[in-house]
């Protein structure tokens, strides 16, 4: 048996990802010849910022055994809060408060889908479809109709490269140093002891419940988070901005090597699986693909980077029957 | 009867949701005078019928287990929808073999999405949500964003209009594929081996049940569902666009949960599918007759959303 390989990939998820995150970045490289010029780089990573955000509270609930469909309408939510709060005259203090408000605004969102999930016990998939209704009924009610405007500092801000290096790389490095520091603790254990086998988990004493619950009260936080980010970086608000954001943050965490039924996986992982799909998105765009072939082009490949790792399996197993 | 009996009647779930859905009708009659009348209650089977059939293939897949679930359906819908407005085009004659190209293509998508599943191993959740991407793709290949055909007269009279009586073509048609769907699922070896199947695949295989040929054939079956579920809806829309059956896809899981199927596989029925599409449709049109502002709707939508499904989503508890 490959029992080394087995180790390999299972220890390191990210590593099938990184492998496809070279390849998408050479083919881009040798397309756009100027990608790693820090004008463009920045460009880019502005634009992945606020899915990976929400990508690693995406992360944290599938890897405790969940699934989070509401994220993107509580992205959404936020961005309306955030809006309608800040103006262009607004203080420092102000700033602050709303944004306060919008993070609680996402905790409590996150705390309502984890008691449903975890004391009610109901399904996670049905139920956070059903409460991305009521999240988007609230953006709509908060902000009936596009528009707001943010302060020029805080945009101004979002694009800057604080000590030379731009600001998502410092975001996106926090994110997976809290990863690496909260796996090794209880917490962490506890989180993948919950998503790999609950009853066990149970068995031996792991507050279950509380641990689902943490996982959606993060997501919710994250969501917040992503909101803000994607507020500074279009400068503005739209009731539905985030709604389309579910469903890429899903497909970031498989190809980032999460496996969708829990107990496995890591935050490393999904951000490289946002910038892959983000570095599909830019292939497209510079090799000419004819408009209407986009659409097409993109799904196929996200298809095809999902089977591979079935498809190396399903030829290593042939070859050891052999 | 034995109380007991009837207990066990009344918590049945298809027979539950029914009774929701009568009570909900005319709750509806009483806040909106005039809801609650016979051309309303045909109406809103009509509408519930698009969602039913759309929603067969989905209890099947949700049923097989293993986390199944087809997030492709609305894709396929609409794919099914253009296929038969391009190749019909007015025309009656060209009607059946519309139907047949709309049925292979919708096959041959549910085929691939069991391929990606069982040979490859690829999560259900994630491989219909790639290959829905796919199908979208191929739809706006192949009409560059131009739609050009018709639907054909005979298909409004037949799905649309009031056929028998006032009874509109596609409720008939929806009591058949609800008859044909529990002939499959209750009296076929299909049907009893994809139950086994959605119980426990390791016990299903070692009884001789050829697993992946069965999760094979029930995403195939979804994919055609679908895809009929698209020539339906086309003959009542009479048009197409490029999104026509988005608004099928999420409601379709929600039908098969409130009906009472459970989403971890290996129980269920259609006749609960089928009435779960009644009452999401009641719910949907009532709130519309109510002119909430679409904030509301939304809000309240959620929450009825949840309510129902804590009645049958709920878990088993850690502790039994």
């Amino acid at each position: 048996m490959n029992t080394t390989f087995q180790k390999i990939t299972l220890r390191h998820p990210y590593l099938f990802a990184l492998g496809l995150l070279v390849i998408a970045l050479g083919v881009n490289f040798y397309l756009q010849p100027n990608l790693f010029e820090q004008r463009v780089l920045s460009g880019n990573l502005r634009i992945f910022l606020p899915l990976m955000i929400l990508t690693a509270g995406q992360a944290i609930v599938i890897m405790g055994g969940g699934l989070d469909l509401s994220v993107g309408t509580m992205v959404s939510m936020v961005n309306a809060i955030l809006v309608t709060w800040i103006t262009r005259e607004s203080t420092g203090a102000e700033i602050a408060t709303a944004i306060a408000v919008g993070a609680s605004a996402g905790m409590l969102a996150g705390l309502f889908n984890g008691l449903c999930v975890s004391y009610l016990r109901l399904q996670p998939i049905v139920t956070t479809y059903a409460t991305s209704f009521i999240y988007a009924g609230v953006a709509l009610w908060i902000l009936p109709r596009p528009g707001g405007l943010m302060p020029s500092e805080l945009t101004k801000f979002y694009r800057s490269n604080p000590a030379g290096i731009p600001l998502m790389i410092w975001v996106a490095a926090l994110l997976i140093l809290l990863w690496v520091g909260l796996r090794g603790t209880r917490y962490g254990r506890y989180m993948f002891a919950v998503g790999g086998q609950a009853e066990a988990a149970y068995a031996t004493g792991v507050p279950v419940s509380l641990m689902r619950l943490s996982t959606y009260v993060i997501a919710g936080l994250m969501a917040a988070f992503a909101a803000l980010a994607l507020t500074l970086s279009t400068g503005t608000g739209d009731p539905r901005i985030g709604d389309a954001m579910t469903l890429p943050s899903i497909v970031a965490v498989v190809l980032g090597g999460t496996r969708l039924s829990g107990g496995q996986g890591g935050i490393a992982g999904s951000l490289i699986g946002v910038v892959i799909l983000g570095t599909i998105r830019n292939i497209i765009s510079f090799a000419d693909v004819p408009t209407w072939w986009q659409t097409f082009v993109d799904a196929s490949i996200i298809i095809v980077a999902l089977a591979a790792p079935g498809l190396i399996r399903l030829i290593r197993r042939r070859q050891t029957q052999l | 009867m034995k109380t007991t009996d009837l207990k066990a009647l009344i918590l049945y779930p298809p027979l539950l949701a029914l009774l929701l859905a009568i009570i909900l009708f005319f709750v509806g009659g009483i806040v909106r005078p005039g809801f609650a009348n016979l051309n309303q209650a045909i109406n809103i089977v009509r509408l519930a019928a698009f969602l039913g059939i759309i929603a067969a293939g989905q209890t099947l897949v949700i049923i097989s287990g293993g986390e199944g679930i087809d997030l492709s359906v609305g894709a396929v819908v609409t794919l099914g929808a253009i296929i038969v407005f391009r190749i019909v085009d007015g025309d009656n004659s060209m009607v059946l073999p519309a139907l047949g190209a709309c049925l292979a293509a919708g096959a041959a998508i549910g085929l691939l999405n069991g391929l990606g599943v069982t040979a490859i191993g690829i999560p259900p959740l994630v491989m219909t949500l790639g290959m829905a991407g796919v199908v979208q793709g191929i739809i706006l290949v192949v009409t560059q964003g131009e739609l050009i055909g018709g639907p054909a007269p005979i298909m409004s009279t037949l799905i649309s209009r009031p056929l028998v009586w006032e009874i509109p073509g596609v409720v008939i048609i929806w009591l058949l594929v609800g008859l044909i769907m529990w002939a499959v699922l209750e009296r076929t070896t299909y049907g009893k081996q994809l139950f086994a199947v959605g119980v426990n695949r390791t016990t299903a295989r070692l009884s001789g049940v050829r697993t992946p040929l069965i999760v094979l054939a029930t995403f195939t079956l979804s994919g055609m569902l679908a895809a009929l579920g698209g020539f339906m809806v086309l003959g009542f829309t009479g048009s197409v666009f490029l999104n026509l059956g988005d608004r099928y896809l999420f409601p379709s899981i929600a039908a098969v949960v409130v009906g009472g199927t459970v989403l971890a596989g290996g129980a269920g029925s259609y006749w609960g599918t089928m009435s779960g599409a009644l009452v999401l449709t009641l719910i949907t049109s009532l709130l519309t007759a109510l002119q909430l502002p679409e904030s509301y709707r939304l809000m309240v939508l959620g929450v009825i959303l949840l309510v129902l499904l804590s009645v049958y989503g709920r878990q088993r508890g850690l502790r039994q």
